[in-house]
């Protein structure tokens, strides 16, 4: 079964936004998912992309209560060297 | 697909605002994947002193009094309107309530995130001190070292 973490960056503002998601994923074990609830606006833009780009499989963007949204990620069981 | 990317600070400037705007930039680049490169001379070294207050450190009576002037983290004067040290924290306060990571959280954000902390040879001679008496420092460098590492990135003085 795949374990699921959460984080919670509503309170957050660039650069700590993709910081402290970037720092969770690294801490997470291979194969888990995090669901992470952000803003809208640009954690919600740069998140899921940063994500992307390093290897990170964004598994849906859906919306959530207040005006928030959870993104989640899987992390590869073969994370990138650099991610 | 990741890409070799690179950043590369050369952190001369030892105030408050200009560490904040610059860790700022080091642990965004980080954390989007970036190799980020932090060279710290002259005054800068003032963020990373072991002594955050003003503290007895350097070989030589000129040294020592000079390093306790200039004092260190809890020191750092903001570049306009310091008003005696009184505006930094007026502005640690302000980031806090705001959610805003302080130059600390961004300072331990860069360090947990892998940004590499360089020293110059030159400013630590006239300093009287050594890579002891600094927090992070991977390597103590010149500049033709530092160019060959900052290489291929971008290079932005601050």
């Amino acid at each position: 079964m795949t374990s699921t973490y959460e984080l919670d960056i509503t309170r957050d503002h660039c650069p700590m936004t993709f910081v402290k998601t970037k720092l969770k994923l690294e801490s997470i074990p291979p194969g888990a998912r995090l669901k992470v609830r952000l803003n809208p606006g640009e954690p919600l833009t740069n998140v899921p992309k940063t994500a992307a780009e390093q290897g990170y499989c964004v598994i849906g963007v859906v919306e959530d209560v207040g005006n928030t949204f959870i993104v989640e990620i899987e992390k590869p069981l073969n994370v990138p060297a650099g991610a | 697909m990741v890409q070799s990317k690179k950043l590369s600070l050369i952190c001369f400037s030892g105030d408050f605002d200009k560490a904040v705007a610059m860790f700022t930039l080091a642990s965004g680049a980080a954390a989007v994947g970036y190799e980020v490169n932090l060279f710290f001379t002259f005054w800068g070294y003032n963020i990373i002193k072991k002594y955050r207050g003003r503290g007895i450190q350097g070989t030589g009576f000129l040294a020592r009094f000079f390093n306790f002037l200039l004092g260190g983290f809890k020191n750092l004067p903001l570049s306009r309107l310091n008003f005696f040290g009184l505006s930094p924290r007026l502005m640690s306060y302000m980031m806090r309530s705001q959610n805003v990571a302080t130059l600390g959280e961004l300072v331990e954000a860069s360090v947990a995130l892998g940004v590499n902390f360089y020293g110059c040879e030159m400013s630590q001679v006239i300093l009287g001190t050594n890579d002891s008496d600094y927090l992070y420092i991977k390597e103590r460098l010149g500049v033709a070292r530092f160019l060959d590492i900052a290489e291929g990135g971008q290079v932005l003085f601050v």
